[in-house]
C-alpha cells in the first residue's frame, strides 16, 4: 500500500510486519522514532505477543537482545552513534554467539566533538564486528532491507545491521510502498533457531574456547559471511517476486556501462550523486555510479566486475579512517587490486555537512581530469584548519580545539546550504 | 529463619539432621533425586565457596521449578572453572555472554520465555542469573540496577568472595576494609583496602524495593536453599547475595571454608537477612557472638593486622562495622 510517511515510521511498520517477539530500546537520536513507534504498537496491542523493554543503556539493549535471541525469540533493536559504540562489547558477542538479531543503525557521527548529524562513522567502526551490514539508499529500501535482514540473519545465524542515514532518511517524509502482512509472511518463515536455551535439551552456550579451536570458530564466521554473498541475490530475487520491486542485493550500477569515471558511495547520498551524474551525462560526460548496498560481507568480486572497465574510480564516503583516509575506499581498492585504475578517496559530509550537487559537479569534473588528490575532503574549510594549526604553533595552551575553531567561524549554522 | 520453625541441630555442632525433618523441609542436596545442576568434575579450587554455593543454589532453584530453569552466568571463576569446552559441568541450559551484562541477558531470556508462553508454550520456564561480586557490584551493576527497577522476572544470585579472584585477587567494591588484595597491597601506613569505600549491594537491592532480597552464607546451606526456594515462589526481580569464602584469595585452608563463612555471620561482619519490597522481614540471628578477631586471624589477607604489634585500632574499626551491622539488621536475639 502506498503511503506518505516518515522513514522511521516506515521502518517500524516493516519491523512489526516481521512479527518480532522481543524489542529493546534505549533512546538515542536519530533512531528514537523507530522504537517509539514500535513501543506504541506493542502497548496498544497491535503488535502482539511482543515484549517491549525500556533498558538502561545500549549495552543493556544488546545484552537483552542476546538473551532473548538465545531463548529463541525474534529480536530487534535500534541504535546510532555513541549508542552503537557503547554496546560494542555485546555487538561482537552477539555475532560471536551466532545470534540473528536485527538492528537498525540510524547513521550518525561519533564524538568528540559531539554531533548528532549524519555520517557513516558509527556503522563503519563495526565493520569487523561479524555483523552483516546493509546500507539503504531510500526509505523504501530501508524498510525492505529490514524484512530481508530477518530472513538473511536467521538463515545464517548471524546478526544483521540495517544502516540508514540519520535524519536524511529517518526523519524524511516520503512515499513508500508498505507491504501487506501476507506478503511478509510469505517471504519470512517463522524463526527456527539453530541453538536455543531449552530445559528439555540443555546446552551450554558461550563457553571458553582456547587456541585449539578459536581460529576455526572465527573462520566459520568468515565462511558464513562469504555464504551470504551467494544467498543475498537469491533473496533479492525472491523479494521481487513477492513484493514486486527491486530491493537489496549486493551492489548496483547506474549509467556505468561505458563510464570512464565511476563514483562509488553508500546510502542516501547516492540520490544526489545520481542526479549530478544525470546532468553530466546530458552534457556528454562518461560518468556512472556504483552504489554499495552490502558493506559486510564486502562484495569484492561484484565491485571488481562493476568497476574493471573504468579509468578512474571516485569513492565518496561519509567516513574517515583517521591516519589513512577512507574506509570504503580501502575496501574498493582491495577489490581493484592489480587493475590499472586510479582510485580517489573523497571524504564528504562528515557530521552532517551537506553534500550538494554544486560541490559534486566541481569534484567530478576535476576528477575526470585527474586533478584531485588521492585523498581529499569535500568542501573542507582549509582556512579554519590552517588558523588553528598556526595558533598551535604559536602557543602551547591553545585550549579546546573544536571550540576555538567554532569561535573563528562565528555563527554559521544558518549558512549551511 | 522465617521458613524453619523448628531447631534441628545436634548439640555442640550445627549439623542439620535431615532425617528429623518432614519430607518437604529436607535438603535438596540430601535427596538422591537432586539435579546436580553443577555437576562434579569441574575445575574449582579445593574448598571453593562459590562452587558450593552455586551447587546448592541452582539445585534448589531447579527443584523449585521442577527442572524448568535457564541460567545466565557472568564471566568469572564460576564460568571459567565450569566450562572449559568441550567439558561443561552444567546440566541446565546455560549461557555465558559477557562480564557486565548478565542481568540484562537474563532479562532478555525472561522476555522471550514470556512471549513463548503467550504463544502457547505449556512449560513455565524461569531464569536465574549469577555472577561473582566483581561482575555484580562493579561492572555488572548498571544492568543489575536496570533489571531491578524494571522488576523483570529474574532471580540474580551474587557469589561474593570479596574480590576479583579469577584475574588474580584484585580489589572489587565488595572487598572489605583492611583486606589485602593484589591491588590493595599490605604495605604503607594503611595496609590493605581502605575504610570508607565499597558498597553493600544487598542494601542497594533493598533500596530498589524489589519483591525479594536475601543474603546467605555457605555455612548455612539449608538457609540458602530455603531462600532460593522462597525467591522462586515470587515473580519479579529477586536478589540473593551469598558470602562464599575463597581459600586462594583469602588465604585460608580449604577445609576452613564453611567455618570462615560461619564466623563472618557470627561476628556480624556479614549480616544474613531477608527483605521484601524494601522492608527488612527477617534476620538470621547470631547464635554465639564472637569478636571479629576470630574471623580475621585465620585469613592471610588480614595477616598484616596480626604482626608483632597487632593493629588493634584497625581491628577495632572492623569490630565497629560488625557492631553496626548487628544494630542495623537486628542480628542479636535479645529475647533468647
Amino acid at each position: 500500500m502506498l503511503k506518505q510517511t516518515e522513514g522511521s515510521r516506515a521502518v517500524a511498520e516493516a519491523v512489526a510486519l516481521c512479527r518480532p517477539e522481543v524489542i529493546c530500546a534505549y533512546p538515542i537520536s536519530p533512531q528514537t522514532h523507530i522504537v517509539e513507534a514500535l513501543g506504541e504498537m506493542v502497548k496498544d496491542g497491535s503488535l502482539a505477543p511482543c515484549e517491549f523493554i525500556n533498558v538502561e543503556s545500549e549495552f543493556a539493549a544488546m545484552s537483552v537482545a542476546i538473551g532473548s535471541s538465545c531463548a529463541g525469540a525474534r529480536t530487534y533493536t535500534a541504535t546510532a552513534s555513541q549508542g552503537l559504540l557503547y554496546m560494542v562489547e555485546a555487538v561482537y558477542n552477539a555475532s560471536g554467539l551466532g545470534l540473528p538479531i536485527v538492528m537498525t543503525v540510524a547513521n550518525r557521527a561519533i564524538g568528540a566533538p559531539i554531533n548528532i548529524w549524519n555520517d557513516h562513522s558509527d556503522a563503519l567502526s563495526q565493520r569487523d564486528s561479524g555483523w552483516l551490514q546493509l546500507f539503504a539508499e531510500t526509505n523504501q529500501e530501508a524498510l525492505d532491507l529490514h524484512i530481508q535482514a530477518f530472513r538473511l540473519g536467521e538463515e545464517l545465524s548471524l546478526p544483521v545491521m540495517v544502516c540508514m542515514d540519520g535524519f536524511i532518511l529517518t526523519h524524511a517524509y516520503e512515499r513508500v510502498d508498505m507491504p501487506t502482512q501476507a506478503q511478509v509472511d510469505a517471504y519470512l518463515p517463522p524463526f527456527e533457531p539453530r541453538q536455543v536455551l531449552d530445559p528439555a535439551e540443555p546446552v551450554s552456550i558461550g563457553a571458553m574456547v582456547g587456541p585449539e579451536a578459536f581460529m576455526e570458530v572465527r573462520y566459520l564466521a568468515h565462511a558464513k559471511q562469504m555464504e551470504a554473498l551467494k544467498l543475498i541475490p537469491g533473496y533479492a530475487n525472491e523479494f521481487r517476486e513477492i513484493f514486486g520491486r527491486d530491493s537489496g542485493g549486493l551492489c548496483h550500477t547506474y549509467r556505468a556501462d561505458d563510464a570512464e569515471t565511476i563514483v562509488v558511495a553508500m546510502g542516501s547520498v547516492l540520490g544526489t550523486i545520481k542526479d549530478t551524474v544525470d546532468q553530466m551525462r546530458d552534457a556528454g560526460h562518461k560518468i556512472g555510479v556504483l552504489g554499495i548496498t552490502l558493506f559486510r560481507p564486502f562484495p569484492i568480486q561484484q565491485v571488481r566486475d562493476a568497476l574493471h572497465n573504468a579509468k578512474r574510480v571516485v569513492v565518496l564516503e561519509k567516513s574517515l579512517a583517521v591516519g589513512l583516509g577512507g574506509i570504503l575506499a580501502t575496501n574498493v581498492r582491495m577489490a581493484l587490486s592489480a587493475l590499472p585504475i586510479d582510485v580517489y578517496t573523497v571524504v564528504a559530509g562528515l557530521g552532517g555537512r551537506p553534500i550538494t550537487r554544486r560541490s559534486l559537479h566541481a569534484l567530478f569534473r576535476k576528477a575526470e581530469q585527474d586533478e584531485i588528490d588521492a585523498v581529499s575532503f569535500l568542501d573542507l574549510n582549509r582556512d579554519a584548519v590552517d588558523k588553528q594549526l598556526a595558533r598551535e604553533r604559536a602557543h602551547r595552551r591553545t585550549g579546546p580545539a573544536a571550540e576555538a575553531m567554532l569561535r573563528d567561524l562565528g555563527v554559521v549554522a544558518a549558512k549551511l546550504a | 529463619m522465617s521458613f524453619q520453625p523448628v531447631k534441628f541441630y545436634q548439640t555442640g555442632t550445627f549439623t542439620v539432621g535431615n532425617r528429623l525433618l518432614p519430607a518437604e523441609e529436607r535438603s535438596v542436596q540430601a535427596s538422591a533425586k537432586r539435579f546436580n545442576s553443577l555437576n562434579s568434575g569441574h575445575r574449582a579450587c579445593q574448598g571453593c565457596g562459590e562452587a558450593l554455593g552455586a551447587r546448592y543454589a541452582i539445585d534448589a532453584a531447579m527443584e523449585a521449578t521442577h527442572g524448568q530453569l535457564i541460567c545466565a552466568n557472568a564471566t568469572g571463576c564460576l564460568e571459567v572453572f565450569s566450562t572449559p569446552y568441550p567439558e561443561t559441568s552444567w546440566q541446565v541450559p546455560w549461557i555465558h555472554s559477557l562480564f557486565g551484562n548478565t542481568a540484562a541477558v537474563a532479562t532478555g531470556i525472561a522476555a522471550a520465555l514470556k512471549v513463548k508462553r503467550l504463544k502457547g508454550a505449556d512449560r513455565d520456564v524461569r531464569v536465574v542469573a549469577q555472577g561473582g561480586d566483581g561482575g555484580t557490584t562493579d561492572i555488572g551493576f548498571g544492568c543489575l540496577s536496570g533489571m531491578f527497577e524494571r522488576n523483570d522476572d529474574v532471580l540474580y544470585i551474587c557469589y561474593d568472595n570479596g574480590g576479583y579472584m579469577n584475574t588474580g585477587i584484585q580489589r572489587s567494591s565488595a572487598t572489605p576494609p583492611a583486606a589485602r588484595t593484589a591491588t590493595t597491597m599490605a604495605v604503607g601506613p594503611e595496609p590493605g583496602n581502605v575504610f570508607g569505600q565499597g558498597k553493600f549491594l544487598p542494601a542497594i537491592a533493598v533500596a530498589h524495593e524489589i519483591p525479594y532480597v536475601a543474603t546467605a552464607t555457605v555455612a548455612d546451606l539449608r538457609d540458602l536453599e530455603g531462600k532460593v526456594r522462597r525467591a522462586m515462589e515470587i515473580r519479579g526481580a529477586r536478589y540473593i547475595h551469598i558470602l562464599v569464602p575463597c581459600p586462594l584469595g583469602w588465604g585460608t585452608a580449604s577445609h576452613e571454608t564453611i567455618q570462615i563463612a560461619r564466623l563472618a555471620k557470627e561476628t556480624g561482619l556479614f549480616p544474613v537477612f531477608e527483605a521484601e519490597h524494601g522492608e527488612l522481614t527477617s534476620s538470621l540471628k547470631i547464635r554465639k557472638q564472637v569478636p571479629v578477631e576470630e574471623y580475621l586471624r585465620p585469613q592471610k589477607r588480614y595477616a598484616h593486622l596480626f604482626g608483632k604489634q597487632p593493629k588493634v585500632d584497625v581491628i577495632a574499626r572492623l569490630q565497629a562495622l560488625a557492631d553496626r551491622n548487628i544494630r542495623r539488621y537486628g542480628l542479636l536475639d535479645f529475647d533468647q
